[in-house]
């Protein structure tokens, strides 16, 4: 297919994503805006007010960053791995597998519209956290970026989740088993500094506390790791991912015959 | 690039084995011409679905090449799959999507524009009777209507080759004329049409040539016309006002009573039936009606399949 051929297959199926985000908003809209106001109340407001200052900012000021950056990723990897895996239970992923789309489109369609629900989510958080405390973005390019990248790493996860993934229980695994600890200990609730070692140095092998930090550098201008080197971690990652996912809808892992 | 010769369908060796070790193809070749109603039939477990995924880019084979009006389905999928339409034999739709979206996202994946997606998704729905729930979520449609759906969505890229795995599978008898007359009007309008189906009837009412495949390796390629010539014995079921138990004995022609009112007759296809009217009218039986007793294709089926499996299994005692 020409350039213009595949700009409509790529609009396809970011519409379809984003339709389908839509009619299913009290799934994919509603839970983590509820989750989040739960955080910013408990953690923030209750618990929060008892705990000083970090990094001379407010404890619900300092994890307001990282909770955004939490429901990026979550809902980024949830939304893909539930939306590919759903499409091959179904065999409706066979409408996309016998057209002459090629894989980048496939793979490209349905990171944006992942991709999209992340920034959407992100965004509601973001406005939910307005009403507990007051923000100001420091560095608006540095916040649109690492949000972008970040939600890329985990749809491009949650994309190749979904490829391998045989049953539903599949995509539930990894998102509670490593994506949940990994948040928790990636630095959303705390600086690592407060860490001692060995536990630090543990810490900075963690891809998502170079995400939340490249965030909360963006709205807040501190970060417990250097900015470049967040964006070098997450590029890595998008890079790395992009080639597996590429690989695997090329060999029609779990997708062909 | 194709031109007029070309054949619409080239498949040359193709053999599939799957992971777990099973052979479903064994280096099948056939030739389907341009503008042919082509039937493509076979017990259950044959390797037509396996031939169709193949075609179709969802299974990959394991050796040699299929070219769709010259184009290699291998080293040229794009371009070969913008000439295929597939209905295939599950249904594999998001049923919470709407049929108008179901065609439209299709046109979409083949990067036809969304306006002219529109045009044609509401012809073909149109055509399938299913326009008045083009807007209602795909789960409501009837088993039938979901089959048209199929159908419909095949048709959105106006493919060159329309491949249709079982589509009348648990369709009632007047959405199946329906669907038949569509596909037909589809062929008539130049679209090639290969055909599997467990309803001989219309594999024989509708092909002009016919592959008989079974465990993986054709038993038959040809013309429709031809291989129901070389079915030598007809049966008939005759409706009599009254069968009496003792039989009269006609030359060349087998009789059986079946109950007190009907009779069956088995014979050469070259025998005429004059004496057995006249047989039966001077014992005073009178013929209301007559029918064949069963389809012809379906007979010639049977036994072709059957033959293979006596030879295979004679192959195998021998060994």
């Amino acid at each position: 297919m020409n350039g213009a051929a595949n700009l409509v297959a790529l609009n396809t199926i970011v519409r379809r994503e984003i339709v389908r985000i839509m009619r299913i908003w009290t799934q994919t809209l509603i839970p983590p805006a509820i989750t989040m106001t739960l955080y910013f109340v408990i953690f923030g407001k209750l618990i929060g007010s008892r705990i000083g200052q970090m990094h001379g900012f407010t404890y619900m000021q300092y994890i307001v960053p990282g909770l955004v950056m939490m429901s990026i990723i979550t809902n980024s990897y949830g939304n893909i791995s539930s939306s590919f895996f759903g499409a091959k239970f179904s065999r409706a992923v066979e409408e996309m597998l016998v057209s002459p789309m090629p894989n980048w489109v496939i793979l490209l369609g349905y990171v944006t519209g992942a991709v999209t629900r992340g920034l959407v989510v992100g965004g509601l958080v973001l406005i939910i956290a307005l009403f507990f405390t007051d923000l100001h973005v420091a560095h608006p390019v540095i916040t649109f970026l690492s949000v972008l990248l970040g939600a890329t790493v985990f749809s491009l996860a949650g994309f190749v989740n979904a490829v391998f993934a045989k049953k539903f229980d599949d995509i539930a695994l990894v998102p509670t088993f490593v994506l949940t600890p990994l948040t928790y200990l990636g630095g959303v609730f705390y600086s690592v500094d407060l860490l001692g070692e060995p536990w630090r140095s543990i810490s900075m092998v963690n891809p998502i506390l170079y995400m939340v930090n490249a965030f909360r550098f963006g709205v807040l201008g501190v970060s417990d790791v250097q900015i470049g080197v967040a964006f070098a971690v997450m590029l890595v990652f998008v890079i790395g991912l992009s080639a597996v996912a590429l690989h695997l809808l090329k060999r029609g892992v779990g997708l062909r015959s | 690039m194709s031109s007029p010769a070309t054949p619409a369908l080239v498949v040359n060796n193709l053999r599939k084995t799957y992971s777990n070790g099973v052979e479903a193809l064994k280096g099948i070749s056939l030739t389907v011409q341009p503008g042919d109603f082509f039937a493509l039939l076979g017990p259950n477990g044959a390797g037509k679905s396996t031939l169709i995924g193949i075609l179709s880019s969802l299974v990959n084979a394991s050796g040699g090449d299929a070219e769709v009006f010259g184009v290699s389905v291998n080293k040229q999928r794009g371009k070969a799959m913008q000439l295929i339409g597939l209905v295939p034999q599950e249904i594999n739709f998001n049923q919470f999507e709407k049929p108008f979206d179901i065609c439209v996202n299709e046109a979409g994946f083949y990067g036809i524009p969304r306006k002219i997606a529109a045009e044609r998704a509401e012809k073909y729905l149109k055509e399938l009777r299913l326009w008045d729930k083009a807007q209602h979520q795909a789960r409501m449609l009837s088993g039938g209507m979901k089959r048209r759906l199929m159908i419909a969505r095949a048709m959105m890229n106006e493919p060159k080759l329309l491949i249709l795995d079982e589509p009348t599978a648990g369709v009632d008898i007047e959405i199946r004329r329906s669907m038949w007359q569509f596909v037909s009007g589809i062929n008539a309008a130049g679209t090639t049409v290969i055909l599997t189906t467990h309803y001989l009837e219309e594999a024989e009412q509708l092909c002009r040539n016919i592959a008989i495949i079974d465990h993986g390796t054709i038993v038959e390629n040809t013309s429709m016309k031809r291989l129901l010539a070389s079915l030598d014995v007809e049966t008939f079921v005759l409706d009599v006002n009254h069968v009496p138990i003792e039989l009269p004995v006609i030359p060349g022609i087998t009789l059986r009573r079946l109950d007190e009112h009907t009779l069956e007759a088995e014979m050469s296809r070259s025998h005429d039936l004059n004496s057995l009217f006249a047989t039966l009218s001077a014992q005073g039986m009178t013929v209301t009606s007559m029918r064949n007793k069963t389809n012809r294709l379906e007979e010639l089926f049977v036994r072709l399949v059957e033959n293979g499996r006596t030879t295979k299994d004679n192959v195998e005692k021998v060994a």
